[in-house]
């Protein structure tokens, strides 16, 4: 990409299940007086009560690629509304993608890896999910969709707690945790967040997966249970942390202080994607090859990866590879026993 | 002034860039036509450039917002905008307001009949304006990707996911469908009413036979096809999308069937846009780095009109009669050539 990532207009993707509160955040995004004008493409006209004639109607047509790959779809009308916003360019200083309360955020995010003219002016900021406290977990039992909007999150704002107990918020903590350790996690009322906790996060950004996600290089090999609370005031008391595992819904992450071996690595982590890329929603790594002074840092979504050499390894830095999936029934087995063939013996 | 190609293979280039009257339109540009033999800019947003024979440009107000589509008989300029609306605008720089979607859609696509019936979408609903100025309305599969009426008879290409519907707002037999599987936008029927070409949002053409609906895949090209333009005698398409002019035979009954397309004037950038001249075997190509060149079509001579180093050619269009080319890019500089 010839463009610089700092000139493309920043998109973030507001998800979460009917009546967590989208909405809400949404009016707050454009009535605070943040100085910034956000574009909002929505799917209900008419929820908004702002005046913006930036506020555009989507459809959330979703199609799939020709290419032979099942689960590369992409949002058809994503496409063409950046398209026609890229005519008022500096009229607006990023974007926002309100999606639908059933919708796959996938296809969504995939529109970034794939288009080319989208690539071209817009970047990916993090897929946001308001989750409502007292129903989540009740809708992570019978929505799929829940369940995929939380595991796809970079941030998930966890609204409506002064509805429920402190047991009930341990709870559902703790059921989305099972799911998706990694993304920041922002308990609110009226989902009242500093907005700059939900945007500009450059959660897609390669040079800050480290920086952003500070629980990625604590995560355990294996099953993450670092609940860390990112600076909210954390109460001790509210009859400690319940580890869960959720039946279909993973993650996974690897670790090796041994430099992997590139030319074994590469072709194994895209014949991994290629194959169960249906079951992998989101990937990330930070790696470090034999022979390579360079950090190299990867991410994914489905069966679509994009990676670069990041920079050089610091003299202070511990040269560790570190890879995360998230998934829905994922191969464990495969996944451990492949990645340990990267670590020259 | 003459027009005299050198052939390819000439070390240096004929160049008529002396010639171009420069015209700076101050805003950015998606596209120029002409009525008659009067160039007009469209931007971005808002306002067309109408520019007089003395070279004076009027700005006309157009829409509330960003112009999303336009298209040209070369009687009116019709666009559709991000406010909802469908505008004419005629030589004399006069605008009417034809259409407008009741909830303040976006406007995605025109189309414009040699008879004077308009067509234009919002999401999934086309609609047609008859030249006695009946409406009808129709709702494809998906939303609108494209539009352009058939040659003959009041007959409109919808083009969607998955294919094409070809409706006749006057008849109530049911639409046909023309299927392939993706997402197409742009299309075209050839001049002779026999093929029907899409854009799609890959990086490729597809096309149908209309006698049988035989498809013709066009693929190879490294990015989207954005621009095509049938030759004078409506036996050729040019399109851009490749670091060459790609030209597809229509001439046999298999269409390009089989056929390698020609390859011409190509450089190291991308077509972006491409024109045909009205009469004569000449095109003309816009590129990514702002070169603008003519080129004969049947052995690839060219002629010099603009230098490369500027923003990418947004658009190009002929007069009329043949006699001017004008050409605009995508950050507002534009050009006026009299052959």
């Amino acid at each position: 990409m010839s463009e610089p990532t700092h000139s493309k207009i920043p998109v973030t993707v507001l998800t979460g299940y009917l009546g967590a509160g989208k909405t809400t955040l949404l009016n707050r995004i454009l009535s605070e007086n943040h100085g910034k004008k956000y574009a909002v493409i929505v799917n209900e006209f008419g929820e908004i009560g702002i005046d913006n004639d930036l506020i555009i109607g989507a459809d959330e047509e979703v199609f799939e690629m020709n290419n032979g790959c099942v689960c590369c779809t992409v949002r058809g009308d994503l496409v063409r509304i950046l398209d026609g916003l890229m005519k008022r360019k500096g009229k607006f200083d990023a974007i926002i993608v309100e999606t639908t309360g059933l919708a796959d955020p996938a296809p969504v995010a995939q529109t970034f890896f794939v288009d080319e003219d989208v690539q071209a002016n817009a970047r990916l900021d993090a897929v946001v999910t308001v989750a409502d406290a007292k129903w989540l977990a009740d809708r992570l039992k019978d929505a799929p969709e829940a369940k995929n909007q939380i595991a796809f999150a970079d941030v998930i704002v966890l609204n409506k707690i002064d509805l429920v107990s402190k047991a009930e918020l341990a709870e559902v903590e703790a059921r989305i945790r099972a799911i998706n350790p990694y993304a920041k996690l922002h308990r609110t009322e009226r989902c009242a967040v500093a907005l700059s906790d939900v945007l500009e996060r450059g959660a897609f950004d390669l040079d800050r997966i480290l920086e952003i996600e500070p629980e990625f290089l604590h995560a355990d090999d294996g099953h993450d249970h670092d609940h860390a609370h990112h600076g909210h005031d954390h109460d001790h008391s509210h009859g400690g942390l319940k580890h869960y595992h959720d039946e279909d819904m993973q993650s996974l992450s690897l670790r090796s202080d041994v430099p992997l071996d590139p030319t074994v690595f590469m072709p194994w982590l895209q014949d991994l994607v290629a194959k169960e890329g249906q079951k992998i929603l989101r990937s990330k790594g930070i790696l470090s090859f034999r022979d390579d002074d360079d950090r190299y840092v990867f991410q994914g979504v489905h069966m679509m990866l994009e990676g670069d050499h990041q920079r050089k390894w610091k003299d202070d830095e511990k040269r560790e590879s570190r890879l995360v999936f998230i998934g829905r029934d994922l191969p464990e087995d495969l996944i451990r026993g492949g990645f340990a063939r990267c670590i020259p013996q | 002034m003459t027009m005299s190609f050198e052939s390819q293979d000439t070390a240096s280039i004929v160049s008529v860039t002396d010639h171009v009257v420069p015209i700076a339109i101050g805003a950015p540009v998606m596209a120029v036509h002409f009525l008659g033999e009067t160039p007009v800019f469209i931007g971005n947003e808002e306002t067309a450039t109408v520019v007089q024979p003395d070279a004076t440009a009027n700005k006309v107000d157009l829409h509330a917002g960003a112009m999303l589509c336009t298209v040209s008989d070369g009687k009116r300029v019709i666009t559709g905008g991000d406010d909802g609306k469908v505008v004419a605008l005629n030589a004399k720089g006069e605008t009417t307001t034809i259409g407008r979607d009741a909830k303040h859609r976006w406007i995605d696509s025109v189309a414009v009949h040699p008879d004077g019936a308009i067509a234009w979408s919002a999401g999934k609903t086309a609609h047609v304006l008859s030249a006695k100025g009946e409406m009808k309305t129709f709702d494809a599969p998906s939303t609108v990707g494209g539009l352009a009426f058939a040659p003959k008879g009041l007959r409109l290409a919808i083009a969607h996911y998955n294919g094409v519907t070809l409706w006749f707002p006057n008849m109530a037999a049911a639409p046909e469908r023309l299927e392939w599987q993706g997402s197409h936008l742009g299309v075209t029927f050839s001049p002779d009413n026999k093929f029907l070409v899409t854009t799609m949002h890959e990086t490729a053409l597809h096309g149908w036979r209309l006698a049988d609906h035989r498809h013709m895949r066009m693929t190879g090209y490294p990015s989207r096809v954005r621009s095509m333009a049938w030759n004078a005698g409506g036996k050729h398409l040019a399109t851009s999308g490749a670091d060459t002019v790609i030209i597809w035979p229509f001439a046999s009954k298999d269409g390009p069937m089989g056929k390698e397309p020609a390859m011409l004037a190509p450089l190291k950038a991308r077509v972006s846009a491409v024109a045909c001249h009205p009469r004569q075997d000449i095109l003309a190509a816009g590129y990514t780095d702002g070169t603008v060149l003519m080129v004969r079509m049947h052995d690839g001579a060219e002629i010099l009109v603009r230098r490369n180093g500027g923003a990418q050619v947004a658009s190009l269009a002929w007069s009329a009669s043949g006699r001017l080319l004008a050409f605009a890019a995508h950050d507002g500089e534009a050009g006026l050539l009299t052959v």
